[in-house]
């Protein structure tokens, strides 16, 4: 069974999903960086992959993209220093990226890799549900990995109806529309969106992302949802001083536990 | 052949609009309404006007004798040069500011590299007393302080941007995150034929008008209404799309578009994107455009502001790959050496940019009875700097 699947089966709510840079803040930190956030408690990882171009992103992601591109990562990089990952990870590991990189790979090879190195997800902004569908979503199945599709605010019902049926693993919900890390609350508009997808009974079941920083954000999100995905905060804690094992165990527990 | 946008938005294996879903609103209303608006009679009679009685349309079309001598053939400028701000810039903003109007918005964000298009922007925000902000790379502020004082002048709020190499691509990049972040009340007017669907053809449609005034302007001239060459310069290729448009099934009109080749095609400093790109997305459109085998964006570089975008629209990537139009590179030397003849010949000081298309001339041979049809796209006044700085005077 996809590991994403087990998770959803087993654990009801708080899930919490990180998501990380890729090469960021070294080159090769990304692994050590996944065994720390699954030893103090973190339920999945998604790992970005740097792209010189993130349309959908704020200044902590870019910047760290940036970084991580400086280091010199790349995809195939990436996918070697993933390749001894399951040996000690057994939470769910999703791939995050922009569609050029992956173009450039080969959707076929690209998702050769993610099933190698035992990814479970991927998750890639600006493939639309349509050509997904048309184009990609046969190699996906065949490979066993699932695609989950965003939904925002201001989709009509009928659209994330749609893209719900085509999600897989777990839906992405947008909290707001916002590139990543541009809010630091939930607003009461985001509280209605968020009750009216509970009251859709989605056939899968949804992560709040976008804004999503701190205890306070992550408790009201998982009030509505399954759980909730963070990023942009835990990224900017990576660029600070300390050692990676303190800063990851520091920050978890402050959104588990305020 | 077809060079009409489908139904999903393509020309040939490219365009599209691969967008985040946080855009789509956003495009899906664009989608939804830009055909029935521009086609409209009242939007029709309200951008012919302006076109008219504001931007100085029609353009004139004028026989370059020296040139002509020189070249021992029959060259036409188009001049869009003479255009209200300066380049053809401005027929799209006209167009856009007056859809945007009709859709109900109330914030006009845009994208600029050398400033063009954002004062072209700017202007036609005054015009309209629309809230304006353009994104322009905090290199480019620096290197164009003229044309940022004029969108300051015109009301624009100007906000230099920090991110990536700091240019045209990362201005475009935090455009389309105002936009993301701003779904309801604004539009973004883009200035090129770049950008998810619908855009490419939008901004087609409003630079088409360039096209259907040499049809007629030469017939007039030379009794006949097509020309045997017609020659732009491409770095997104507005200019070019809308000189092409009403010539592009005629394939009695070979189209020939110039990109920046820099330093050099092959000298790692260009921005001839159609020779050396390959397929990706850039800014929402499958197209052609410089990448590394990581697929990363590559910086593209020209001494020519208006032509260093790592991409192309997707109608230049299909004429390009389908060989209807034929694509020719002119280093940046070749390019001041045309300005310099231009000036010299014919008494008009070019834009850099429309100094690539003039360049290609050295590159074709013309028989004595063809007819040439050059699109005159710019004013050389925002260059002056670097003329003096490169021709020495």
């Amino acid at each position: 069974m996809n590991r994403i699947d087990r998770l959803f089966n087993e654990k009801k709510g708080e899930i919490l999903s990180v998501y990380i840079t890729a090469g960021y803040p070294g080159l090769n930190d990304t692994p050590a960086i996944v065994r720390a956030l699954q030893e103090y408690g973190a339920d999945m990882v998604e790992i970005g992959i740097p792209f010189s171009d993130p349309l959908a992103d704020g200044p902590v992601i870019q910047q760290s993209s940036q970084v991580a591109l400086g280091n010199g990562m790349t995809l195939k990089l990436l996918f070697s220093q993933l390749a001894e990952i399951r040996n000690n990870i057994h939470i769910p590991l999703v791939l995050m990226g922009y569609l050029n990189p992956v173009l450039q790979m080969g959707m076929e090879t690209f998702l050769e890799n993610c099933s190698e190195t035992g990814m479970d997800g991927v998750i890639i902004p600006d493939l639309p549900p349509d050509v997904y569908e048309a184009e990609y979503r046969d190699h996906f199945k065949k490979h066993g990995i699932h695609l989950s599709l965003l939904i925002t605010p201001h989709a009509t019902a009928d659209r994330i109806n749609r893209i719900a049926r085509l999600s897989g693993g777990f839906l992405y919900m947008v909290a707001d529309a916002s590139t990543t890390g541009a809010k630091a609350s939930i607003g009461l508009h985001q509280i209605e969106y968020f009750k009216r997808i509970e009251k859709m009974n989605l056939p899968v079941p949804g992560l709040i992302g976008f804004g999503i920083s701190s205890h306070e954000t992550f408790t009201t999100a998982c009030k509505h949802a399954r759980g909730a995905i963070i990023g942009s905060a835990f990224i900017k804690t990576l660029g600070e001083e300390g050692s990676l094992e303190e800063k990851i165990g520091a920050f978890i527990r402050s959104i588990r536990t305020g | 052949m077809n060079f009409e946008v489908d139904q999903r938005g393509f020309y040939g294996d490219f365009g599209g609009a691969y967008i985040p879903e946080m855009l789509y609103p956003n495009i899906r209303e664009l989608e939804d309404n830009y055909l029935k608006i521009i086609e409209s009679d009242q939007f029709r009679d309200e951008f012919g006007q302006l076109l008219r009685d504001y931007a100085g349309r029609p353009t004139p079309l004028f026989r370059a004798g020296r040139l002509s001598e020189h070249y021992g053939t029959h060259i036409y400028l188009k001049r869009e040069d003479l255009n209200h701000t300066g380049a053809h810039k401005i027929n799209n903003t006209i167009g856009q500011i007056l859809l945007a109007r009709h859709l109900g918005k109330e914030r006009i964000i845009a994208e600029t590299g050398a400033g063009q298009h954002g004062v072209a922007t700017a202007t036609v925000c005054a015009l309209s007393g629309m809230h304006c902000i353009v994104y322009m790379g905090a290199l480019d502020v620096e290197r164009q302080a003229p044309n940022v004082k004029k969108m300051k002048m015109l009301g624009a709020e100007v906000v230099p941007v920090h991110s990536g190499n700091k240019t045209l691509k990362d201005a475009t990049n935090e455009a389309i995150r105002d936009w993301i972040n701003h779904p309801v009340d604004t539009h973004y007017i883009i200035g090129s034929v770049v950008g998810p669907h619908p855009y490419p053809d939008m901004v087609t449609r409003f630079q088409s008008v360039i096209s259907k005034e040499i049809k007629v302007q030469l017939a007039e001239k030379t009794g006949r209404h097509y020309p045997d060459y017609l020659v732009a310069c491409v770095g997104g290729g507005s200019n070019a799309a809308g000189a092409y448009y009403h010539f592009l099934n005629d394939e009695r009109v070979k189209l020939i578009s110039v990109e920046a080749a820099g330093m050099g095609v092959n000298s790692g400093l260009t921005a001839a994107t159609s020779l050396l790109g390959s397929t990706g997305i850039i800014h929402g459109s499958k197209t052609l455009l410089l990448q590394d085998g990581d697929g990363q964006i590559k910086e593209p570089y020209s001494l020519s502001a208006g032509l260093d975008y790592p991409g192309v629209g997707p109608l230049h990537a299909w004429l390009a790959q389908s060989g209807r139009a034929t694509v020719f590179a002119v280093t940046d030397e070749e390019a001041l050496q045309a300005a310099l003849m231009c000036a010299r010949k014919e008494g008009i000081i070019p834009a850099l940019e429309t100094a690539h298309a003039l360049a290609v001339l050295d590159k074709l041979k013309f028989g004595q009875d063809d007819t040439v049809v050059v699109n005159l796209s710019g004013r050389g006044d925002k260059d002056m700097e670097t003329y003096i700085d490169k021709l020495g005077f």
